[in-house]
């Protein structure tokens, strides 16, 4: 067993934890977390993903003791005092999801992507979101969110900043 | 010419409509593309997944599953496993033979089908790898996964059994004793002998439908719990309604003692339109153990043993005219059934039977299938299930046909299909086609596809040998869905109604709260139902709740598949309102002091025709709760129960155009463009409506490019990961372009059609004939699926010879 201390969104946990123990476990299981899910069990499907210290991760593929330390944002820590994150309405006003249970993961993916390219033209969407799935929808309502979201997010100045 | 301008008219009204966006005061919510009130949850991760689903006490079931494909099982020892830290109980077949019933099939095609037992947890013998040879109960995911490897299993190898045509050979070996012909089904309609004597051009092909996997993102979980007399199961279920009834008749529970509650379901795609082992199991752990427990899928193991879609070999062949116009069909089919009849295996074959005369008239057709075990997951129904492998077949046909006489194949589909005139139209399967406008759909494809300037710039490639060549897709598509009318099911020996129920409450404070026994899992049932019951009882939108998916709360349904929500639960929710409504009129009357027919209903208001006098249905509800002055003998209640069954099946249709760029020298294709121009009638929610396109553009690319589940010359399944079985990613398809035309449907009073399936059925063979179009002039004629750039460039080296 080992103890950690992680800050899920913005609250701190003290956890004792198996070193085998992955991340989204801990964030399922143990606090409560379950907005974030499970689709595979090889890295595959991104229906996981989650920030950690500022950058997106497959919180399947990461062991909750690597997260020590760490501050972990998921999609139920992305909504401010002033409501959703401009990512999240854009998703609700597109019609970017069907079931969502690739949608936590697709948001937190699309918001990391705009980090690096606060503009992305139609391919970079795509070729950015390669590795989160989505078996219902296409995909061309996704992207036409990521690219809204990412025009509210350049509007409210809230992208491009590290 | 007309054709085309009513068209083009209809599409733009159908874009101006699409851009609106919020509903103006008056306006009427159906049609309106409301945003969806099920987002707000799923946005925001609250959402509730049945593995999200913690109880105090709760167990964790994982199972031992079979590395094999076929053997006897000779020993099962549980009792190492027992004795580890956290495991609370262990089980083989044997120990759990006496209770554990079967798993049912409700869809018994001929009365001499074979239908093997089909135990939950093998007993004797496995049959297709994963099938579940035992299983331990512990107090934790990660324990009850490490107990497994202290399971011992001895297995006696028996021979798999893999090819279907194989299979049938007297001297295979078996997959049951009774043989591995499950049953030959036929249909026949005129002389298909004289329709193919001498007939000027016969084309023959054969296609193989390959394996499938649904992969639903969500995998399957379920929860069972009990307090020693009622049980709850909770499960990521398209069917909770079908299934509480199957699992009482399964288990023995009686089914007023039981419970199913479907929470949000993540996907389903008719993967989840099943009585699955596990449901079966959950419960009876929790009544052995008394304690709630929980078993989630990982997706390698879903791959193995949720069911698998398609899976069947098409020998088809077409009589013509020299001009084109079709005489006859003929069908031979093997369906691959795998190891066992699940719940509608055989049925979804026969669901194609009556869809491979697609939207074209013709003077005979003879339909033959045969059921086929193998070793196999069992097949059941995915995303279309039989209708789009008779499409695809159909839709191939007309394409080699009009290569044949060197027609345009779009030019071939207008010589036989259906004209808009000609509906109601009894096709040569025996169903009425209610109405179409196959002609304006088409006109408007090729108008937003541009396909003169595509055909020559193909012409221009193929001029010049671009190693780089254009192919040019057509399908032309209908299909029966929205299923269905109850006798129809019945004298196809279905074992259950196609009906749908809703109830109507009207809340003493004028909000609405509509129970609904469609069960929806992604598709959006809550904000499409609710503009409904906006527009039938004059309330506005947002005071609209609907509540699905639970047997406590919705106590009668028949669930999610085959395009039926909304021509079927909808038109329930429907009636429900039309009842309270005129409960309601005649609460209206007595305090208006009229009589009930002299009060119109508009805007939510009962209005004395010519004074100003009126009463809200606001109003009516709370006098009737309050129920101080009700005329006498009237119930203080407006609430409403509907069950609709349908008189026909629903047919939406439409014309999909797709191009694409095939790379001769490596055999890669990408799409260039697709466009889809679908009629599904009148329309509720255009953004959900295209939504539902878009995915099954998406899974219907799929088949055509990409998905293919692969069992080895042993029998083991290869594609067990999302690393091998290959669902599309945002990066391997395009910007879709939709547009819609409006023939309402003559069947119901909203005059809608199904949209479910409508894009998978549709898209599959669009791609696969712009594939051959590109490499025609090669003389390539097929390409098998999934056209891989390997396939694509063995086809090319093999037509060079
Ligand atoms: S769960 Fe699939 S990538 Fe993490
Ligand atoms: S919305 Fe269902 S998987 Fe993406």
């Amino acid at each position: 067993m080992a103890r950690i201390t992680v800050t899920v969104d913005g609250v701190a946990y003290q956890e004792e934890v198996e070193p085998r123990l992955l991340l989204v476990h801990l964030l399922r299981d143990r606090i409560g977390k379950t907005g974030t899910p499970i689709g595979c069990d090889t890295g595959n499907c991104g229906a996981c993903t989650i920030m950690l210290d500022g950058r997106s991760a497959k919180s399947c593929s990461v062991l909750a003791v690597q997260a020590d330390g760490a501050e972990v944002l998921t999609v139920e820590g992305l909504a401010g005092p002033d409501g959703w994150h401009p990512m999240q309405r854009a998703f609700h006003e597109e019609h970017a999801l069907q079931c969502g249970y690739c949608t936590p993961g697709m948001i937190m993916a699309a918001i990391d992507l705009l980090k690096d390219d606060p503009d992305p033209s139609e391919d970079a969407v795509r070729a950015g979101l390669e590795g989160n799935l989505c078996r219902c929808t296409g995909y061309s309502n996704i992207v036409r969110a990521v690219r809204g979201g990412a025009r509210a997010m350049r509007d409210a100045g809230a992208v491009g900043d590290r | 010419m007309t054709e085309q301008i009513d068209a083009g008219m209809v599409a733009r009204q159908v874009a101006e409509s699409d851009e609106l966006g919020e509903p103006v005061p008056g306006r009427r919510e159906v049609g309106a593309a409301r945003r969806r009130k099920e987002d707000a949850r799923l946005v925001t991760g609250r959402t509730r997944w049945t593995d999200n689903i913690q109880l105090p006490g709760m167990l964790h079931v994982a199972f031992v599953r079979s590395p094999m494909a076929h053997a006897r099982i000779t020993r099962v020892d549980v009792s190492a496993a027992r004795r580890l830290p956290g495991v609370v109980a262990a089980f083989s077949g044997r120990d759990l033979a006496a209770e554990q019933g079967g798993l049912p099939c409700a869809w018994p095609v001929t009365e001499d089908m074979v239908l093997p037992d089909h135990p939950p947890m093998a007993v004797e013998e496995v049959r297709y790898p994963g099938e579940a040879v035992a299983c331990v109960v512990a107090t934790d995911r990660y324990l009850a996964s490490d107990a497994l490897e202290a399971v011992e299993v001895d297995y006696e190898p028996l021979p798999a059994v893999l090819d279907m045509t194989r299979a049938l050979a007297p001297d295979s070996p078996r997959v049951h004793p009774e043989g591995n012909r499950a049953f030959v089904w036929k249909f026949a309609a005129g002389d298909a002998d004289a329709a193919f004597r001498d007939a000027p051009v016969v084309v023959e092909r054969t296609f193989v439908q390959q394996r499938l996997i649904p992969t639903a993102m969500e995998p399957r979980a379920v929860v069972a719990q009990t307090d020693g007399d009622s049980f709850t199961l909770y499960s990521a279920t398209q069917i909770p309604h079908v299934l509480r009834v199957m699992l009482a008749i399964t288990t023995g529970i009686p089914e007023h003692k039981l419970r199913v509650i479907a929470p949000d379901v993540g996907g389903g795609f008719g993967s989840k339109l099943q009585v699955t082992a596990e449901e079966v199991l959950a419960l009876l752990l929790t009544r052995r153990l008394g304690r709630p427990v929980k078993w989630t899928e990982s997706r390698s193991e879903g791959n193995l043993t949720v069911h698998h879609g398609r899976d069947q070999l098409q020998r088809v062949s077409l009589a013509a005219g020299a001009d084109g116009r079709l005489r006859g069909l003929k069908v031979d089919l093997l369906a691959d059934m795998g190891a066992y009849l699940m719940l509608v295996t055989p049925g979804v074959p026969l669901l194609g039977a009556f869809m491979y005369n697609g939207i074209y008239k013709m003077d005979a057709y003879d339909f033959t299938c045969t059921g086929v075990f193998t070793t196999k997951m069992p097949t059941d129904a995915y995303r279309g299930a039989g209708r789009p492998e008779a499409t695809f077949a159909i839709e191939r046909l007309m394409d080699e046909l009009a290569a044949e006489l060197g027609l345009d194949p779009v030019e071939v589909r207008r010589r036989n299909w259906i004209a808009r005139e000609e509906f109601p139209y009894a096709t040569i399967a025996g169903l009425t086609y209610d109405s179409g406008d196959y002609a304006a759909a088409t006109d408007r494809a090729l108008e937003l596809f541009g396909y003169d300037a595509l055909r020559a710039e193909q012409a221009a490639r193929r001029e010049r040998g671009d190693p780089v060549q254009l192919g040019i897709g057509v399908s032309t598509f209908t299909e029966m869905c929205g299923l269905a009318p109850s006798r129809v099911l019945g004298s196809l020996s279905y074992g259950a109604g196609g009906w749908e129920h809703a109830s109507v409450r009207m809340l003493p404070t004028g909000k609405v709260e509509v129970v609904t026994g469609s069960s929806p899992h992604g598709q959006g049932h809550e904000t499409a139902w609710s503009q409904i019951v906006a527009d039938a009882l004059g309330v506005p939108f947002e005071d609209v709740a609907v509540a699905h998916g639970d047997t406590g709360v919705s106590h009668k349904g028949m669930d999610t598949y085959g395009s039926r929500s909304l021509v079927v639960g909808g038109m329930a929710v429907l009636r429900a309102c039309d009842k309270v409504r005129e409960k309601a009129r005649q609460i209206a009357a007595h305090l208006l002091e009229a009589a009930a027919d002299d009060l119109e209903f508009t805007e939510g208001s009962f209005r004395v025709r010519g004074t100003g006098a009126a009463r809200t249905i606001q109003e009516v509800a709370l006098a009737t709760f309050a129920a101080h002055d009700l005329p006498d003998g009237v119930e203080p209640s407006l609430d409403s129960d509907a069950t609709y069954d349908p008189d026909n099946f629903s047919y939406p249709h439409g014309t999909h155009l797709c191009a694409v760029e095939v790379d001769t020298e490596t055999g890669a294709t990408k799409i260039r463009s697709y466009v889809a121009v679908d009629d599904v009638g009148r329309v509720v929610n255009p953004t959900i409506v295209t939504g539902q396109v878009h995915g099954g553009l998406a899974q219907g690319i799929g088949q055509a490019l990409f998905e293919e589940a692969v069992y080895d010359a042993d029998g083991n399944l290869l594609t067990t990961t999302m690393a091998d079985y290959l669902i599309p990613s945002a990066a391997d398809l395009p910007e879709f372009v939709t547009d819609r035309t409006e023939t309402p449907a003559t069947t119901n009073p909203l005059g809608v059609k199904g949209v479910g399936e409508a894009g998978t059925i549709a898209s599959t063979p669009a791609v696969v004939n712009a594939v051959v179009d590109a490499l025609r002039p090669r003389g390539v004629t097929d390409v098998p699926m999934p056209c891989t750039p390997q396939r694509v460039w063995r086809a090319i080296q093999e037509a060079a010879g």
